[in-house]
């Protein structure tokens, strides 16, 4: 019974030996073979040749050698789908085994057998076997289910598999129940069709009863439950409390995953509930305890566990305030559990337990590990700002470590020091005696650059600061930008400080910086610094020695809507790595984005918020008034930004601005006089009109009229893009009851080589809108108006449509989705705030073609495993109607190739911020299969989504 | 969820390595192995992203067990399943070392085909696994049989198989504790927890329903509330106020969370049925008062004062103390009263060992440890805690098995018929002592 010698074969004419005894009469000597086979497999040879050999054996009525098969299958079958094919009627034959166990083992395998042929096949064994007596055989299917998910979406759908998954949730069994709530949240994350993705929506019915089940599971099964109900936000409080109750029994399962999940779910739904009241306080009670547990558990799940109570302590403080001891570091602890331990022990620091916290700092201080014993000092100064009682005795610890004379130890203590001395200015500068013997052993460029700025910040209290500055100065061109930019700043206060015997160094200096220095930021600061203080050395001195803001408390905690969004990943590896998933899952999962969610508001509350817009808009709709911040919920500090904005006069109502005040004829686009001019041929308005700009016509039409003229407008604009191919729907972007009576809809269109967006403004209030503006927030690629909006004065029930050309030359800022747009409305009710998608095709440019062999190079110079590929679905164009079509939208076909009725086109586009997209598109019969290949792929998901709709706009 | 898994030996050659998902290729092998095992510097996270690609690792001795994937999925989840895969492999081919990997790797793969599917972990129960997957490979099976295990597998009390018939009913229970200590210097405990464990070894027929009670606060407490009648005589102390508690997933939690009272049908043989933690009211064992002096740069004088903290009629057994020395030691002389102390120059330690020692004892060690010069400053010896290992015979927590009752309806035996073992062992954790 020793397996290990097949590891050993490494000799020539291995495979055709192996050959030979697959092909025995033997059976033992078959199975041998095969074991041989998997073996080489494993340790990465190839033996894929002998794929016909080893299906051979596949028939076999030996279960362990059938399994051996199998593995071989899922393995090869990819690479030879034509020969896989043989493999099938084996496939269906097992699905029909009486034995319930090879009935299984086939479902599984031919699951993961990726070869579009065989799928074919699977759809009715699967059918079979998902209402399959035996419950073995129902929870292997109901995971087959997701695997075919995966290869073929639409697949699924059409053939109805959806349904009957869904049925699996009310089996008896509670492993097929698991096993399908697991099949159900993957086939969530990335349906296809909208249909689809409603269909997989938990409701609060069918969460109550697979809370029901919890009990009877796995514990795995219990984890993929969890996870699912997590997704869940129940309507009401009272639902909320009672799924509480009922999660909370799982805190004292020994399996850490299902505590953690459960931590996630309890953690969600405590949002829902009234702060402060005494079930909340019970249930954060409750949740410290398991968590605590965790960290007795072993090494790895202990590192989990640390990186996720990071962020529930950031959170909710209050759970894990009493437990500070169970965070001092054990001495063999492994170093990642280490590091954790030290940054929550940080975070629990109070005024009650400091002494507590210093001593054990300090005993880490001394350890041998580099990075930890950083990180304990860097410590020691976080507890001294945010302990004010505390700083003294810090101080005091940081000097005792100082005096060891532990280079990165004294490097890591001034960096301290500094912050301290930030934060509690003129209180510990005695220090700095000490700290100006350790000048020569600095080498790190933070620890320089902050004794600079301690020597610049207090000169006139160290006599020889001149000298100790000049010394640095010396190898100013070796210095790093930060120790040079320290430096800069450090000699032009001391030059302020003590303007009589420093001339000398503040010249040398600012010559360095503007002369001799390559680097920009710092020959602006050079110049800056130079021209102050040769016009105005008072107006210097106030610039430059100016009181700084004290620094705050903590620095290091995470930005509330991205913790907000990590709890609702607590267990997962995002949680782990403190990065939303977004940031290291490709795909179109990642575009979903979690969020807590926010309690309603109660009565009271409302009403408040009611009174509080109603003192803004003194109109008749306060019961539409919601405070605006509840248009965008989650990124209160992207609201922000766009708060700062200038908009003069905020919602005012006498807000009518310059801007909308200002005629926009004469840098209208081509396509809007064009318009004008059919307009007013068509409505036979006559009389000079042309050199009138067309948004002036409603108001001339006036009453019923205008409606039509809208219309008319708005059937215009879509003719001349109708003839340039592609034309996407208006989308609905800012409802009539959000925006107090404004309906916005609009698009994106691009047009002779200008971006614009097309908005339908609908006025549904009772009285007349007017003062429009509009504001772009920063965002991925850079757009903002090009000019001013041009909207008249719409009477109520009046609409209008208005083109904005838009420029790409505004601040970026990378936005999540990427192609996600944050627009802000004013009129003379309010400001209005709404996001909406921009299609990736408006942002391609005219420039995106290119020559073959630039394409070629290209394409092969970007790794393989960046390419991404996706179906597409089928549609029935012909290859020159898609080129023809696509080339409207700017995507360039570079080549086309046809092999055995299958063609290829290869595509190129380009775009405005310069990154490059090509494209292999491939046409099998109607099917279109897209992949894609970028150096930035996250772009991957918008332009998939913009082929597909370009794709069924003409079909 | 998991994309793929694999298992290297300590040189990265691999020895196992299945692959769920499509979105992992071949090449996610070698990224492991010159990203992780090969690295220059020890990798200092058990989670390694390496080109959008997250692998998660568990060592043990000389082998790498790695899982990969593309998605976020859950990280829990994932390193409790590959602790227990670990235990799984333990279980069927005892120490997991590349000789019993590649003698049974048929066998793993085999277990790695039912233990995931697409990645999702699926049954791990050992008992249940055993009963179709075994290392002589499969065994033929009747209809009935099959039917059997897989209802098993997938049923609802997934841990136990009908039909279990004993002559003799018998169970064992071993209330293991493990005590953990952190001291300063000057005797101030810094931290100090007990994490128990409850093993049951039952050899029980049919299907029988326990009920576990303990000498737990809330639980007592409860209870007496439930039948006032009694509460007002009984209020005897002794009892403990465990922090938090875990269960064998046999044990039913929501009844648990109601009623307070651990009840579950046990799985045959051995398991852990529970797991607590205790913070409050410790009885530790064992005291150690350190005094280390350094005699100039050359010398060093180390006394060291054990003091057993318990009944004298108790005994405490394989104590063992271990005092660090600096690394530049040169030489050891060392006294004890009692016991044996070595200084091991491998393990830059000096311990003594002590067989048995009563309670309410003190016992004394000095040495004299002489240095070489040291030149370089830096290398500053950071002088590690001493630590402590030993095993007495009681619970440190204070930790009483009160009843555990045994009812099978179907079967024609009772409570009274079956026979009860009940032991406690209080052994050392991390039981360390600041010098």
């Amino acid at each position: 019974m020793t397996d290990s010698k097949y590891f050993t074969t490494t000799r020539k004419g291995e495979i055709f030996e192996l050959k030979a005894e697959l092909n025995s009469d033997r059976k033992d000597k078959r199975k041998e073979a095969v074991k041989k086979v998997i073996a080489s497999m494993t340790v990465g040879k190839d033996v894929s040749t002998l794929f016909p050999d080893v299906v051979n054996c596949m028939q076999a009525d030996n279960l362990e050698l059938k399994k051996l098969v199998y593995l071989y299958l899922m393995n090869y079958a990819k690479t030879q789908p034509d020969k896989a094919i043989m493999a099938v009627n084996t496939f269906v034959r097992d699905c029909e085994d009486p034995n319930p166990l090879i009935r299984a083992l086939a479902v599984r395998t031919i699951g993961c057998i990726r070869v579009d042929e065989i799928t074919a096949y699977l759809c009715d064994p699967l059918r079979k076997c998902l209402k399959d007596e035996d419950p073995y055989v129902r929870k292997t299917a109901a995971v087959c289910v997701a695997k075919l998910h995966d290869i073929d979406p639409l697949l699924v759908e059409e053939q109805g598999f959806l349904d009957m998954l869904k049925d699996l949730l009310a089996d008896s069994n509670p492993m097929v129940v698991a096993n399908a709530v697991a099949a159900m949240t993957e086939i969530g994350e990335s349906a296809q069709t909208e249909a689809a993705a409603r269909m997989l929506t938990w409701s609060g019915h069918l969460v109550n009863k697979l809370l029901t089940a919890l009990n009877e599971c796995t514990e795995w099964g219990q984890v993929f439950i969890l996870d699912a109900v997590a997704n869940y936000t129940p309507s009401e409080e009272n639902e909320a409390q009672s799924m509480i109750e009922r999660v909370c029994p799982r805190l004292a399962h020994a399996n850490a995953a299902v505590v953690l999940s459960a931590v996630k779910v309890i953690m969600k739904l405590l949002e829902l509930l009234t702060p402060g009241s005494d079930f909340v306080q019970s249930t954060v009670k409750k949740l410290s305890a398991p968590l605590v547990t965790l960290l007795s558990s072993e090494h790895e799940i202990q590192y989990v566990a640390l990186r996720n109570i990071n962020l529930i302590v950031q959170k909710r403080p209050e759970i894990l305030k009493h437990e500070l001891k169970v965070f001092f570091v054990k001495y063999n602890d492994p170093i990642y559990v280490k590091l954790e331990k030290l940054d929550i022990l940080i975070r629990l620091t109070s005024a009650a337990n400091i002494a507590n916290v210093l001593a054990e700092l300090k005993e880490y201080a001394t350890e041998v590990d580099v990075d930890f014993v950083r990180k304990a000092v860097r410590a020691i100064g976080r507890c001294a700002i945010k302990v004010e009682s505390a700083a003294e005795r810090c101080v005091s610890t940081l000097l005792d470590l100082i005096q060891t004379k532990v280079n990165y130890v004294v490097q890591e203590a001034i960096v301290v020091i500094k912050d301290i001395f930030r934060k509690y200015p003129n209180k510990y500068e005695s220090v700095i005696g000490t700290l100006c013997e350790n000048l020569d052993t600095l080498d790190e460029p933070e620890a320089r650059a902050s004794m600079i700025w301690i020597i610049g910040e207090y000169a006139e209290r160290i006599d020889n600061a001149d000298e100790l500055l000049e010394s640095f100065l010396d190898g100013f061109a070796d210095e790093q930008t930060s120790v040079q930019l320290q430096l800069l700043t450090a000699v032009v206060k001391l030059f302020l400080k003590r303007p009589t015997d420093t001339q000398e160094l503040v010249q040398r200096v600012l010559s360095l910086a503007t002369q001799e220095a390559d680097n920009p930021d710092l020959r602006d600061r050079g110049y800056i610094y130079w021209r102050l203080l040769s016009t105005d050395p008072a107006a210097a001195k106030q610039v430059v020695l100016a009181e700084k803001p004290l620094i705050s408390e903590e620095t290091d905690l995470l930005e509330p809507s991205l913790l907000g969004e990590l709890v609702c990943h607590i267990g997962s590896l995002a949680s782990v790595y403190h990065r939303p998933p977004s940031a290291f899952v490709d795909g179109r999962v990642a575009a979903q984005r979690k969020g807590l969610p926010s309690r309603a508001p109660t009565l009271a509350e409302a009403t408040g918020a009611a009174d509080a817009g109603a003192e803004v808009v003194p109109t008749d709709n306060a019961q539409n008034a919601k405070p605006a911040v509840s248009v965008i919920p989650t990124q209160d500090s992207l609201i922000g930004d766009l708060l700062d904005i200038d908009m003069s006069g905020g919602g005012g109502g006498s807000g009518i601005t310059q801007q909308s005040a200002a005629p926009a004829v004469p840098s209208q686009s081509n396509a809007m006089d064009l318009l004008g001019d059919g307009l007013d041929s068509l409505l036979g308005l006559g009389g000079p009109a042309p050199q009138q700009p067309p948004q002036q016509q409603p108001a001339v039409g006036g009453g019923s009229g205008v409606d039509a003229l809208a219309d008319i407008f708005g059937g215009l604009s879509a003719t001349p893009s109708a003839q340039a191919g592609f034309t996407p729907q208006l989308e609905s972007w800012l409802p009539a009851q959000r925006g107090k009576g404004m309906q916005i809809d609009g698009r994106f269109l691009r047009r002779g080589a200008q971006l614009q967006m097309e908005l339908q403004v609908r006025n549904n209030a009772m009285q007349q809108l007017s003062g429009f503006a509009i504001q772009f927030n920063k965002n991925s690629f850079g757009l903002a108006p090009a000019q001013p909006l041009s909207l008249n004065p719409l009477a109520p029930m009046q609409t209008a449509t208005t083109l904005l050309p838009l420029h790409t030359k505004g601040q970026v800022q990378k936005m999540e989705p990427l192609l996600n747009l944050q627009v802000a409305v004013k009129n003379n009710i309010d400001v209005f705030y709404f996001s909406c998608l921009v299609p990736i095709h408006v942002l391609f440019t005219e420039e995106g073609g290119m020559d073959k062999r630039v394409f070629l190079s290209t394409w092969k110079d970007i790794p393989a495993d960046s390419e991404s590929q996706t179906s597409l679905g089928s549609y029935s164009h012909s290859p020159d109607s898609v080129s023809n079509l696509l080339q409207s939208c700017n995507v360039f076909t570079i080549a086309r190739r046809s092999v055995d009725g299958i063609e290829m086109l290869y595509q190129s586009m380009k775009l405005c911020n310069g990154i490059l997209v090509l494209a292999e598109l491939k046409i099998s019969g109607g099917a279109f299969t897209l992949s894609l290949k970028s150096r930035h792929a996250e772009v991957y998901s918008g332009v998939q989504e913009s082929y597909l709709k370009i794709l069924k706009s003409s079909n | 969820m998991i994309g793929g898994l694999f298992v290297y030996n300590h040189k990265g050659e691999v020895l196992i390595s299945r692959v769920y998902r499509d979105d992992i290729g071949r090449n996610a092998v070698d990224a492991f192995r010159v990203n992780v095992i090969h690295a220059r510097q020890q990798v200092r996270s058990p989670v390694n992203m390496i080109a959008r690609t997250s692998f998660f690792h568990v060592k043990r001795s000389n082998i790498w067990l790695c899982a990969v994937s593309k998605k976020n999925l859950n990280a829990a989840l994932v390193f409790q399943f590959l602790y227990k895969m670990l235990e799984v492999m333990g279980s069927y081919f005892g120490k997991i070392n590349e000789e019993n990997i590649k003698n049974n790797f048929v066998l793993i793969y085999e277990l790695l085909d039912e233990l995931l599917d697409y990645g999702y972990p699926q049954n791990t129960d050992t008992g249940v696994l055993k009963t179709f997957i075994t290392q002589q490979g499969v065994k033929s099976q009747t209809k009935e049989e099959t039917t059997k295990i897989t209802n098993q597998v997938t049923g609802q009390i997934a841990w136990r198989r009908e039909g279990i018939k004993y002559r003799r009913n018998e169970l064992f229970l071993d209330v293991v504790e493990s005590v953990n200590l952190l001291m300063s210097p000057q005797g101030q405990v810094l931290s100090a927890h007990v994490s128990g464990r409850v093993l049951m070894k039952s050899y029980l027929s049919g299907m029988p329903e326990c009920k576990f009670g303990i000498n737990d606060k809330v639980i007592v407490e409860s209870r007496r509330a439930a039948d006032s009648s009694s509460a007002a005589g009984a209020t005897k102390s002794g009892h403990i106020a465990i922090d938090d508690c875990q269960f064998h997933q046999c044990v039913k939690l929501s009844k648990f969370d109601t009623e307070h009272a651990i009840s579950f049908i046990p799985p045959d043989g051995e398991f852990e049925l529970m797991r607590y933690r205790n913070t409050k009211d410790i009885s530790l064992p064992f005291r150690v008062i350190p005094l280390v002096r350094e005699i100039g740069r050359t010398k060093m004088e180390v006394k060291v004062v054990v003091k057993s903290n318990f009944k004298p009629s108790l005994l405490a057994q394989k104590v063992e103390v271990r005092i660090p020395t600096p690394l530049n030691t040169s030489g050891v002389q060392v006294i004890c009263m009692k016991g044996k102390a070595r200084y091991k120059a491998s393990d830059n330690a000096i311990v003594w060992k002590i067989k048995r020692m009563g309670g309410m004892k003190e016992w004394q060690l000095s040495a004299e440890i002489d240095l070489l010069n040291a030149t370089d400053k830096a290398k500053k010896w950071t002088r590690p805690p001493i630590s402590m290992n030993f095993e007495v015979p009681f619970a440190a927590s204070g930790f009483k098995v009160r009843y555990l009752k045994v009812f099978e309806s179907k079967l024609n035996y009772s409570d009274h018929d079956v026979i009860k073992w009940v032991r406690y062992i209080g052994k050392s954790g991390l039981y360390e002592t600041r010098c």
